[in-house]
């Protein structure tokens, strides 16, 4: 059994109990181990960046370092992690005066990174030790008929350099996913454009703008779910759905749901232990054409 | 590295300080072509947001304008500029250089100085609810392990965090 220390970041525990629940589930079954150590942190995402970077970078690696202490990889679900996480461990390995100048204000902790873990977003886990064919073997519910706007949002991708997840303009790794679960990732204008997530808060008027677009697009193009990635771009178009309702008076009804939810339900897990009620937007035509 | 005083010299020395800074290495290698301003999802819905003109202003020495106003708030991280630039300037991070120097002089916008509050109480930048933590068997999940606060708390002294909130406090 392969094991991962889990990254459970502040907004799926605080907000998201569906992607938590569906993706320990889905991963479960799929032979993952996920450990959950103790005094892990928020991960410092750009909110923190913006405020100062070499905090945001300490406190990167701080939480690394406790699962260099547990000898194992971080597995992320919300691509915010991800990205601080990953973007950090590769910066320290990179550059030793940084290594160096971290390892200082780490000290402060009793901490020390070595920059001997790698930090996984758990579709990386799924691709490299599942693998796609694998996965599709596993599954026994299909999700034929289903066309799926698959949304990588924007920090699973980027910076490629660092992140190294997948071709920054023109991804697969997600479509392909999707597709192994028997279900049609389609093209739609602008797909990789971000939703807005980050601007929610400081100005909702153009967040909610940016997230209209993704549904105005992925309607279009004939949709029948958004899955996501990232619990931000999941509240951007999920909760989005009923701000733009109110504030433009236009209603898309369009569902959003996690991948790790899409794979519960093709893996036959009961969608009653999903905790699909904490959908804004109702998923229930989807878990009907599953079912 | 010395902030503050040593950054109101003169005009164009705005961009050396950001080019000094982690973040800002890759400012001068800007040759305004404007690939950053087409890529952007942002500039696209508002004329209020522009990176290559952040960049220009920056580098013609513009601090003030670039530092208290509005823009830099508004670039929405999503790394394409930074992503398609000719030239390999680290756009979206230089707007990060830039945020971190507004911040240390005072213009921290509410929703930011939020973050920073949440952070040092409670180690995380959302804080599960009692509410949602005592329902969490129900839907069979394991309980939440304790953060690390004290150990952060040691962090965001060290780099003086803890004061950047202190002197949002004193301006407001």
């Amino acid at each position: 059994m392969t094991s991962y220390a889990l990254f459970l970041g502040c907004t799926i525990p605080a907000r998201q109990p569906n992607y938590e629940v569906s993706a320990r589930k889905a991963l479960a079954k799929l032979g993952i181990e996920l450990v959950d150590l103790a005094d892990m942190t928020c991960c410092a995402p750009p909110p923190v960046q913006s405020i100062d970077l070499e905090t945001s970078l300490s406190i990167a690696a701080y939480n690394i370092c406790l699962a260099e202490e547990a000898n194992l990889n971080i597995v992320t679900l919300c691509t915010g992690c991800f990205e601080s996480l990953a973007m950090a461990n590769a910066m320290l390995k990179a550059d030793k005066q940084l290594k160096a100048r971290v390892n200082r204000i780490l000290s402060n902790a009793g901490k020390e990174f070595e920059g001997s873990k790698e930090v996984k977003h758990y579709l990386q886990v799924l691709v490299e030790d599942i693998g796609t064919k694998n996965l599709k073997q596993k599954i026994s519910k299909p999700l034929s008929n289903l066309k799926v706007a698959a949304f990588y949002g924007c920090h699973s991708l980027r910076p490629s350099e660092l992140l190294k997840f997948d071709d920054p303009e023109r991804p697969r790794v997600f479509d392909d996913l999707i597709e192994a679960l028997g279900a049609e990732s389609i093209e739609y204008r602008n797909k990789l454009r971000c939703c807005g997530g980050l601007l929610r808060g400081y100005s909702d008027e153009l967040a909610l703008e940016l997230a209209r677009e993704k549904l105005v697009n992925a309607s279009k193009a004939g949709a029948d779910c958004i899955a996501t990635l990232c619990p931000f771009c999941f509240i951007a178009l999920d909760l989005g759905q009923l701000q733009i309702k109110s504030k433009f008076e236009e209603e898309y009804n369009m569902p959003v749901l996690h991948y790790s939810e899409l794979l519960s339900l093709s893996l036959g897990i009961d969608p009653k232990d999903l905790a699909l009620q904490s959908h804004k937007v109702k998923v229930d035509k989807i878990v009907n054409k599953v079912s | 590295m010395k902030h503050g005083k040593d950054e109101k010299t003169t005009n164009l020395a705005f961009s050396d300080v950001i080019s000094s800074r982690l973040g800002g290495e890759t400012i001068n290698l800007c040759y305004q072509c404007g690939t950053c301003a087409s890529s952007c999802p942002v500039a696209k819905i508002t004329p209020r947001f522009n990176p290559r003109e952040i960049i220009k202003l920056t580098l013609s020495g513009e601090k003030d304008e670039v530092i208290s106003g509005d823009a830099i708030w508004l670039c929405c991280s999503c790394y394409n500029c930074q992503e398609r630039c000719p030239q390999k300037v680290e756009i979206a991070d230089v707007i990060y250089a830039l945020r971190n120097i507004a911040v240390k002089e005072g213009y921290i916008p509410n929703i930011f100085s939020e973050f920073a509050s949440a952070i040092l109480n409670d180690a995380r930048v959302v804080k599960v609810s009692k509410f949602v933590e005592t329902k969490r068997p129900t839907l069979g999940l394991p309980p939440l392990q304790p953060t690390g606060v004290n150990a952060l708390r040691k962090i965001l002294s060290a780099t003086g965090f803890d004061k950047l909130q202190q002197k949002k406090e004193e301006a407001t």
